[in-house]
């Protein structure tokens, strides 16, 4: 397996977990889980800094951006306007150009506002950003995100942070098939187990960060992940038997004593 | 000895009182910030870092100072 690599615009990773950096009781819990997990990307948050206390710990400190990929979010952005001025920010802290675009519609459910989402993946794209776009379940979108130069579809399984696992399995299998780029499931998973089933309907890779970070054993969980993760990109791999009615036994029925 | 004159500013939605013709890149010093770890806004226009010694701070101006935290 050493050579299935997943590639995000251009960049070739090891890991297809993706893991969020939000929730955590602290910095250094974050980055053991984060090590843990294996992941090599990382998302994060572009916040004010505080003036008022500067000895703040900062994500920097703990997790090295010269080692795990940040993926800079526009979590918490519910315009256009907002999520682009957030990732100009956020490239100007380091060069960052591989973004995960998020515009949120509806504060209650979470659920992406797809015609401004699909608006500011066109603009960043002009603008030479990498956009990794967190969207809806829906083929349609995902084609539209994929015509005006997304990097990346990140459908949602379910609200994020509902840990529901995937409702649609239908709908993400048709988002799969219809594209080149990679798709990765975003929010909505709850335990390990959905990640396998995310990767065997040939999904590209997941994204976790509530499910592993409000897990009661946070680290346990990161490692659960990444097998899970491992063990359903392996199981897609090897292709799974066809279904049947009736049973089939599995030893020989000459020889029977 | 000439007093030197005040100004009020926004740094992160709060106000503050700095010395008149005082620079970003000096303003950033007192606050101690690390550059290569933020980002800065002024009136909404995002800077330059390599230019923050040019510019001079006015009255009304606002600044904004963001950097990476931990998100979804």
């Amino acid at each position: 397996m050493t050579k299935d690599k997943i590639t995000i615009a251009n960049k070739k990773f090891n890991s297809r977990l993706i893991v969020g950096t939000g929730k955590y009781k602290s910095m250094s819990d974050c980055a053991k889980a984060i090590k843990l997990s294996g992941a090599e990307i990382v998302t994060v948050a572009v916040r004010r800094v505080n003036i008022s206390d500067k000895k703040k710990p900062l994500l920097m400190d703990y997790i090295d951006p010269k080692k795990i990929t940040y993926l800079p979010n526009t979590a918490g952005c519910f315009t256009s306007e907002e999520a682009l001025r957030t990732l100009r920010l956020a490239r100007e802290i380091g060069g960052w150009k591989l973004v995960k675009l998020e515009v949120l519609g509806d504060k209650k459910n979470l659920f992406p506002d797809m015609i401004e989402t699909l608006k500011s993946t066109e603009v960043l794209t002009k603008e030479g950003f990498k956009v990794m776009v967190y969207c809806n379940d829906d083929p349609l979108m995902a084609k539209k995100l994929e015509n005006v130069g997304a990097c990346a579809i990140m459908p949602l399984a379910a609200p994020i942070g509902s840990g529901l696992g995937i409702q649609n399995t239908t709908n993400i299998k048709i988002i799969r098939s219809q594209t080149k780029l990679p798709v990765i499931i975003d929010a909505g998973l709850g335990q390990a187990s959905d990640a396998t089933i995310a990767m065997e309907l040939g999904c590209d890779g997941v994204l976790v960060n509530t499910a592993i970070a409000k897990a009661k054993k946070p680290f346990l969980m990161s490692l659960a992940f990444r097998d899970a993760v491992i063990s359903g990109r392996q199981s897609f791999l090897a292709g799974r038997i066809e279904k049947s009615t009736y049973g089939s036994a599995s030893s020989p029925k000459t020889g029977i004593i | 000895m000439k007093k030197i004159k005040k100004i009020k500013i926004k740094i992160n939605g709060k106000l503050s009182t700095i010395n008149e013709n005082l620079s970003l890149s000096n303003f950033l010093k007192q606050l101690k910030i690390p550059l290569k770890k933020v980002a800065i806004e002024l009136n909404k226009e995002i800077i330059d870092k390599n230019n923050i010694g040019k510019i001079k701070l006015k009255k009304n101006d606002m600044v904004e100072i963001v950097h990476f935290i931990g998100g979804g």
